[in-house]
């Protein structure tokens, strides 16, 4: 058996890179993806943490994430094309109308 | 044998999100992040979770993604977009995420004993999760069914075009 | 048939709520009447009281009904409750006795004043704040009501307050006496301190029990007469009383004559254990009122505002009265207090005729001959001069002649002496006040001339009264030398003051006494009269040969205005520096300081709304790691 340590260290790993290419990249649709990514992360996390104590209440909780996430990425991705409609750019520092 | 799968298919998930890092292109992005999603996916498989490693798959890199490929379709830029010009940004960003994983793995380490040791050999079937989700978790699922229609109907009237007077 | 004393203060206390809340609508016949009643109903009822006390025996002395517990706070505890004993008897129908009289002629008087309504009202707070000082049975108690009186003597001086002078002149009033009561204060603090309660009749036990170092209790005493010599008007602290002239006249009748300003006689009365026990603050209390006692006569000498004299003889009087507890003989102090509250509030009352027939005119030099005209004013008035003269079988006299007479026995030869001196600069200017205003020739106005007339029956009558009791008052308290056994003053307020000893003078001494200050008076009205009425061009020319001495007296010895550039400006100056330096630069820039940082802080904060996702996310992001920082470590 996968020592579950492993997979921890994986998720924390992926969780980073999520972050870091959040911050690395200027347009929109991927540092959408890159949130997508950290929320894969922590699933694994769930799952991991699930198979250890042997309950299936990590396998439920990470059916509504995937679910949470395909809903939030139907709406996020609908925002985004409307950016695009008005603004004609999909880079985030072009999109400035929360300043001040 | 689990292991050398383990790390292969470790490989491949963090080598598909760093691809996405280093990528300018959408496209190619999100072709990446397919194959990440899919790694993850069997990954999932070798925590004893077959379901969710099956719906992983359909769902995540099967329907979202397919999703995101849409939209970068209908959106069609022609150049990608090169990365921030302010270097220093992404520095501090790693040496913040550094941190972050410094700290991450200080919290969860009194746990790596734990995971160790305990572990179910249990499969995860459909019909022990089913049976979960139909009475523990009744309300979240009904919730969660109200959740995807309102974005259903939010994202259709969002990217409605308006009606020409 | 004693145990409603309490009720005494607390009807005057009724009168005045009901007038406060429904003075403006009710009518003012109603007003009168109520107004009236209530000092009236409470004259009654201290009379019973008074009438069951000579019943009780004097070990009972005093009566004290407690009505609740006022403050508590660990070991310190003060009741409200009221006691009745010979003294407050005395003070309380005296009170209420000429507050009555006075509450009528008011009626007269204020007749035609809008602020009738509010007159009655505070005139009835007067007289409930009196009645608690006089009755209550702690000196904290006492002290509200003698910051009470205090209140409505500022309330009524101003009374016609868009009068410059005359909202001034309550100022100043209020100011001067709070100068005392800071003594006063102090004094009750040490009291407690060492006694641990503030009754009176656990104070009495504490110093006879020897809980008091003869410092301390000097000490004590003085500062208790500071707060006298604010509220009876006493050298340092007796400007505010000419000033208070300003307000109607039944009030400075009422107030500054009869009781408020007697408050402080009472007080020192009350506390005469105290006083006994340090006869170094006795005999300060002695000197100041001697001195008071002529330097007061002596500004009365040049007057022309008929109420002016009237007060400077107020002040005057009152050193007599202070002369009395002084020497050691509290009760012919109370004596004189209270022969002295008919016939100087019959001078005020008949003054205020006289200005009300004069259509309020009060220079002396427009006015003479007056005689003719005001049948009813004339002879009362000149029964009230001859009182206070110290003529004989007046009341004046006997109460007078008791201060002189134990003055001179207890071997106060300085005091004695500056008593007589005294008694002819009374006589005189008096008299002088007499001379020039009902005799000689008349210098009236035309205008005045004209409405001149004698004034209605209801002020009338009180004068009458006034005039009554201002003769035959006297006759309860006759002098020692006649019989001991017929001072039936002195003996009522025995039980009350415990003198130690009482000096015996040899009759011959006593009646030569008598005969002195009789013919000292009867000196000091002859000169009158030769000044003002057989050769009236003698004063111009005495003033001519000493004008410094006339216009040092005229101007009051200046104190007025060496207090005004010694305490006044620099209060004044010093404060306005205050109010540049502290309240503009400090308080201000503290409030508008705050304001400007919020907004500057607010500015530093839209820094960080960029408006950028990335931006905001990198917030996030730190705040994760900070509180995951934090939970680790």
């Amino acid at each position: 058996m996968i020592p579950g340590s492993y997979f921890l260290i994986l998720s924390i790993v992926l969780f980073i890179l999520g972050i870091i290419a959040f911050f690395a990249k200027r347009d929109l649709i991927t540092q959408f993806m890159a949130i997508e990514v950290m929320l894969n992360a922590a699933n694994l996390a769930f799952i991991t943490f699930a198979r250890a104590f042997n309950s299936l209440d990590g396998h439920i909780i990470v059916l509504f994430i995937i679910t949470v996430a395909a809903a939030e990425a139907a709406v996020g991705l609908a925002i985004i094309l409307l950016i695009f409609r008005q603004k004609e750019t999909i880079k985030s520092e072009d999109i400035k109308l929360m300043k001040g | 044998m689990a292991h050398f799968l383990f790390f292969l298919l470790a490989l491949v998930c963090v080598g598909g999100v760093l691809a996405m890092i280093f990528s300018q292109n959408q496209a190619y992005n999100a072709l990446f992040l397919v194959l990440s999603f899919a790694s993850l996916g069997g990954l999932f498989g070798l925590l004893n979770a077959p379901f969710i490693a099956v719906v992983q798959i359909i769902i995540y890199a099967g329907a979202i993604m397919v999703l995101f490929i849409f939209v970068i379709m209908m959106i069609n830029l022609r150049i990608g977009i090169p990365p921030e010009k302010k270097k220093w940004t992404i520095y501090l960003s790693v040496v913040l995420a550094l941190v972050l994983v410094a700290e991450l793995i200080l919290s969860v380490k009194g746990a790596f004993q734990g995971l160790s040791q305990s572990g179910g050999e249990e499969i995860a079937s459909p019909t022990a999760l089913g049976k979960l989700l139909f009475t523990d978790y009744l309300y979240p699922f009904e919730i969660t069914s109200v959740l995807i229609i309102a974005a259903l109907v939010g994202a259709i009237i969002l990217v409605k075009k308006k009606e020409e007077e | 048939m004693t145990e409603i004393f309490w009720l005494i203060p607390f009807i005057p206390a009724l009168s005045t709520l009901i007038l406060a809340v429904f003075g403006r609508i009710l009518p003012k016949k109603y007003i009168s009447f109520q107004a009236c009643f209530a000092v009236f109903a409470s004259f009654v009822i201290s009379v019973i009281s008074f009438a069951g006390l000579l019943k009780t025996s004097p070990e009972s002395y005093p009566l004290v009904k407690t009505l609740f517990t006022w403050i508590k706070s660990g070991s310190f505890s003060i009741n409200f409750s009221l006691q009745f004993d010979p003294l407050s008897a005395v003070m309380a129908m005296v009170v209420t006795g000429v507050g009555f009289l006075i509450h009528l002629y008011s009626v007269g008087y204020m007749a035609e004043d809008k602020g009738y309504a509010r007159y009655f009202t505070y005139l009835n707070l007067f007289t409930f704040a009196m009645l608690l000082l006089v009755m209550a049975s702690n000196i904290v108690l006492m002290f509200v009501g003698w910051e009470g009186v205090g209140l409505c003597s500022y309330l009524l001086i101003g009374f016609w307050f868009k009068k410059h002078s005359a909202a001034n002149a309550g100022k100043k009033a209020f100011i001067v006496t709070r100068i005392g009561d800071l003594g006063f204060l102090l004094g009750i603090f040490f009291i407690f301190v060492h006694v641990g309660s503030a009754e009176f009749t656990a104070i009495n036990e504490a110093i006879g029990g020897g809980a008091f170092t003869q410092g301390l209790a000097t000490l004590i005493a003085l500062l208790l007469f500071m707060g006298a010599v604010g509220k009876s008007a006493q050298i340092p602290l007796y400007v505010w009383l000419p000033d208070a002239m300003e307000g109607p006249t039944p009030v400075s009748a009422l107030i500054h004559a009869a009781t408020m300003v007697t408050a402080g006689v009472y007080m020192v009365s009350r506390m005469n254990f105290l006083y006994t026990f340090s006869p170094t603050a006795a005999g300060v209390v002695a000197v100041v009122g001697a001195i008071t006692a002529v330097y007061s006569a002596t500004m009365a000498l040049t007057q022309n505002d008929i109420k002016r004299v009237l007060a400077y003889s107020t002040i005057s009087q009152i050193g007599y009265m202070f002369i009395g507890c002084g020497v050691g003989a509290y009760a012919s102090g109370m004596f004189h207090l209270y022969t002295h509250a008919f016939f100087k509030s019959l001078l005020f009352l008949a003054a205020g005729s006289v200005m009300h027939a004069l259509s309020g005119e009060l220079d002396m030099r427009k006015m003479g001959g007056l005689r003719k005209y005001l049948p009813l004013t004339y002879p009362t008035f000149l029964i009230g001069a001859i009182a206070i003269a110290g003529l004989p079988f007046l009341s004046g006299f006997f109460s007078k002649d008791a201060i002189l007479t134990q003055a001179f026995a207890h071997g106060q030869y300085f005091v004695w002496a500056l008593g007589i001196l005294g008694v002819v600069l009374t006589a005189f200017y008096m008299f002088r006040l007499i001379f020039l205003t009902f005799h000689g020739q008349e210098r009236i106005e035309p205008e005045a001339k004209k409405h001149l007339h004698e004034s209605p029956p209801v002020m009338t009558i009180p004068l009458v009264l006034l005039a009554f009791f201002s003769v035959v008052a006297g006759f309860i308290g006759l002098p020692v030398v006649i019989g001991k056994k017929l001072n039936l003053f002195n003996r009522f307020l025995e039980p009350v003051i415990k003198v130690s000893h009482e000096p015996h003078l040899s009759l011959q001494t006593e009646w030569l006494l008598i005969l002195i200050s009789v013919v000292v008076a009867l000196l000091g009205i002859y000169i009158a009269y030769i000044f003002y009425l057989k050769k009236p061009q003698l004063p111009h020319r005495l003033n001519a040969r000493f004008p410094f001495i006339y216009r040092l007296l005229y101007h009051k010895y200046y104190v007025d205005e060496a207090y005004n550039s010694i305490f006044v400006k620099p209060t004044v100056r010093g404060s306005e520096i205050i109010y540049d330096n502290f309240d503009l630069k400090v308080i201000d820039g503290v409030v508008n300081g705050s304001a400007s940082l919020t907004g500057f802080s607010g500015k530093i904060m839209s820094y960080f709304q960029t408006g950028l996702i990335k931006d905001y996310a990198l917030i996030f992001f730190l705040g994760v790691i900070l509180f995951l920082g934090y939970l680790l470590f």
